[in-house]
């Protein structure tokens, strides 16, 4: 395919990607308030519009039309672009997501599109490309804090900057377990064309990274890794460490109204404060997806694999499109509920919980997962699949 | 195509390098470095590297700079005071070494020798399991004698801070 073609389509998908990413993050806002709400046993928001359907709108309005106050003693250049640094790094993690298996466009397209994947790109380094951009998103908060010129913001700052360092490191050993977990393919695998290879482009299953989030996902037919013993435990540390990563309820000292008037966002109003805000929860969209990839099978779930097999590409693509919403919205609900319950950790006990609790923990589930995998990797196949033996 | 992203890139490294030394605000310094470090990381990608090129991005861009940061923001340190030269022998040094630096890069410029045959096509050696099994076959030796000295220092750190805490004891 010409390289101009591909490109515009690329910019293409991603301008759709964005769009419905910012969309998500809109009625994630009414679908938090509507719960909480339930769970405090009030109504919430419910006038603009049918059960509050227009709210986001509505806010989006007003906070557009909001006076917009830069500090006199601010670093005027860090603090117009640190909004910026906060929203990137959280819309780049979508470019990795498969949020579905593939659709097949060929009666409107050609030929070419007979495999068009629900996913905007897969690269061999995918997993690691999570954890870099990821690691990038602590800039946005830390240096919005710093530059407002204000004592509890920078608070709020330097609490972000090491709370993200430290979470990082459970986070990243979690995500491991998960690729540990991700088996090599059997020779007779190898031998059919895997979905990632039809996917994008023909290399042989052989030669697909297990790094790549398509391949983590479809490794995932037999069963889930959260259904995998150390799957499953590799998962909660997932949570946990995600949690504080996007600093949600119950780590969210960044923010903590009580000790710092506000937080690192205190001086920032009008679109400046939106765009942290749309940060904070896309990157708790983001943050679920890929909890949802790496351990809730992504787009699997009972009839795509038969609806493909029949003969129904288009069908299977938007039901396993289904699979990953369905998913993701029970991911983020149980989120929701969390926040709902809990009370806010004290910094000691976040950087306690931290280092001494799911580091060692998660450094002991990767040599775990690591000494089964060898142990199992003969046995019956079932066994070696729940315990990611690596077959032959 | 790539020989124009590469020069763009190239440009835009150098440059945030520069800025870097120049710029007064210890916070400023510090972006631009992280700045750096993406155009470093762009430059692996055109290497074929992809697994370099996101390690660069995740360890020094994503962690040893955040920490700076922190630091400095912790220190209140932005704005650095005016400082006496306190090693005057190192300006002459600093130069003549820079020089040689200049005429060696010169030299590999004008006067290529023949190039190192390679057995394996760029696609392969940039790929993360390749790299991997050549870091714990190969190169094992090295790669243990890092963990080593990278543990060395993870003791010294804990070693430094134990014995401040005995001192208020006494």
């Amino acid at each position: 395919m010409n390289i101009w073609v591909r490109l515009i389509t690329l910019l293409f998908v991603s301008l759709i990607l964005f769009l419905a990413t910012t969309t998500a993050f809109a009625y994630l806002t009414l679908f938090e308030r509507r719960i909480l709400a339930r769970l405090q046993n009030r109504v919430g928001p419910n006038r603009a519009g049918p059960g509050g359907f227009f709210q986001p709108l509505a806010d989006a309005l007003k906070l557009f039309f909001k006076e917009e106050i830069t500090p006199a003693q601010a670093d005027k250049a860090v603090y117009t672009i640190a909004p910026a640094l906060a929203m990137i790094p959280a819309i780049v993690l979508f470019a990795v997501i498969p949020f579905g298996a593939y659709l097949d466009l060929s009666f409107l397209l050609g030929e070419a599109a007979r495999y068009v994947p629900i996913q905007l790109a897969d690269v061999n380094v995918g997993v690691l490309f999570l954890l870099a951009v990821t690691s990038i998103g602590v800039y946005g908060v830390t240096l919005g804090g710093w530059s407002s010129n204000n004592k509890y913001s920078m608070l709020g700052g330097i609490r972000a900057a090491a709370q993200m360092v430290s979470y990082e490191l459970a986070l990243g050993l979690s995500i491991l377990v998960a690729i540990m977990l991700t088996t090599t393919p059997t020779t007779q695998e190898a031998a059919n064309a895997s979905l990632c290879s039809l996917m994008f482009g023909q290399q042989p299953v052989a030669e697909i990274s297990a790094l790549s989030t398509c391949r983590i996902v479809e490794s995932q037919g037999g069963w889930w890794n959260i259904f995998k013993p150390t799957g499953l435990l590799a998962f909660g540390i997932f949570w946990l460490a995600s949690t504080a990563e996007v600093v949600r309820a119950p780590f969210d000292l960044v923010e903590a109204e009580q000790e710092l008037v506000g937080g690192f966002n205190t001086e920032y109003s009008s679109m400046k404060f939106a765009l942290f805000f749309m940060a904070e929860y896309i990157k708790l969209i983001a943050i679920s997806a890929i909890g949802v990839v790496l351990f809730l099978g992504g787009w699997r779930g009972p009839g795509v694999d038969l609806l493909y097999s029949l003969g129904y590409p288009n069908v299977a693509g938007l039901v396993s499109l289904g699979y990953f919403l369905l998913k993701l919205i029970a991911f983020l609900f149980f989120s929701i509920w969390v926040r709902a319950t809990l009370p806010r950790f004290k910094y000691n006990q976040l950087m306690d919980l931290g280092w001494k609790r799911l580091l060692p923990i998660s450094l002991g589930l990767v040599a775990v997962t690591a000494v089964f995998a060898v142990v199992t990797q003969d046995m019956n196949p079932y066994i070696a699949g729940l315990f990611g033996g690596f077959r032959r | 195509m790539e020989i124009a992203f590469f020069i763009i890139t190239a440009l835009l490294t150098i440059g945030a390098a520069v800025a870097m030394v120049l710029s007064h605000n210890a916070v400023h310094s510090a972006l631009w470095l992280v700045l750096n470090f993406f155009g470093v990381a762009v430059l692996y990608l055109l290497l074929n590297a992809p697994f370099l090129a996101m390690v660069q991005i995740t360890v020094y861009a994503g962690a040893i700079m955040v920490l700076f940061l922190f630091v400095i923001m912790l220190l209140g340190s932005e704005q650095g005071q005016e400082e006496v030269n306190g090693l005057p022998w190192q300006t002459p040094v600093a130069l003549v070494m820079g020089l040689l630096l200049v005429v060696m890069a010169g030299y590999a410029l004008f006067f290529p020798g023949t190039p190192v045959p390679t057995t394996q096509t760029p696609n392969e050696i940039g790929a993360p399991d390749i790299l991997a099994r050549k870091l714990f076959s190969t190169y094992l030796l090295p790669f243990e004698i890092t963990s080593v000295l990278l543990l060395v220092a993870l003791i010294g750190a804990v070693v430094l801070t134990m014995k401040s805490r005995e001192g208020d004891r006494v």
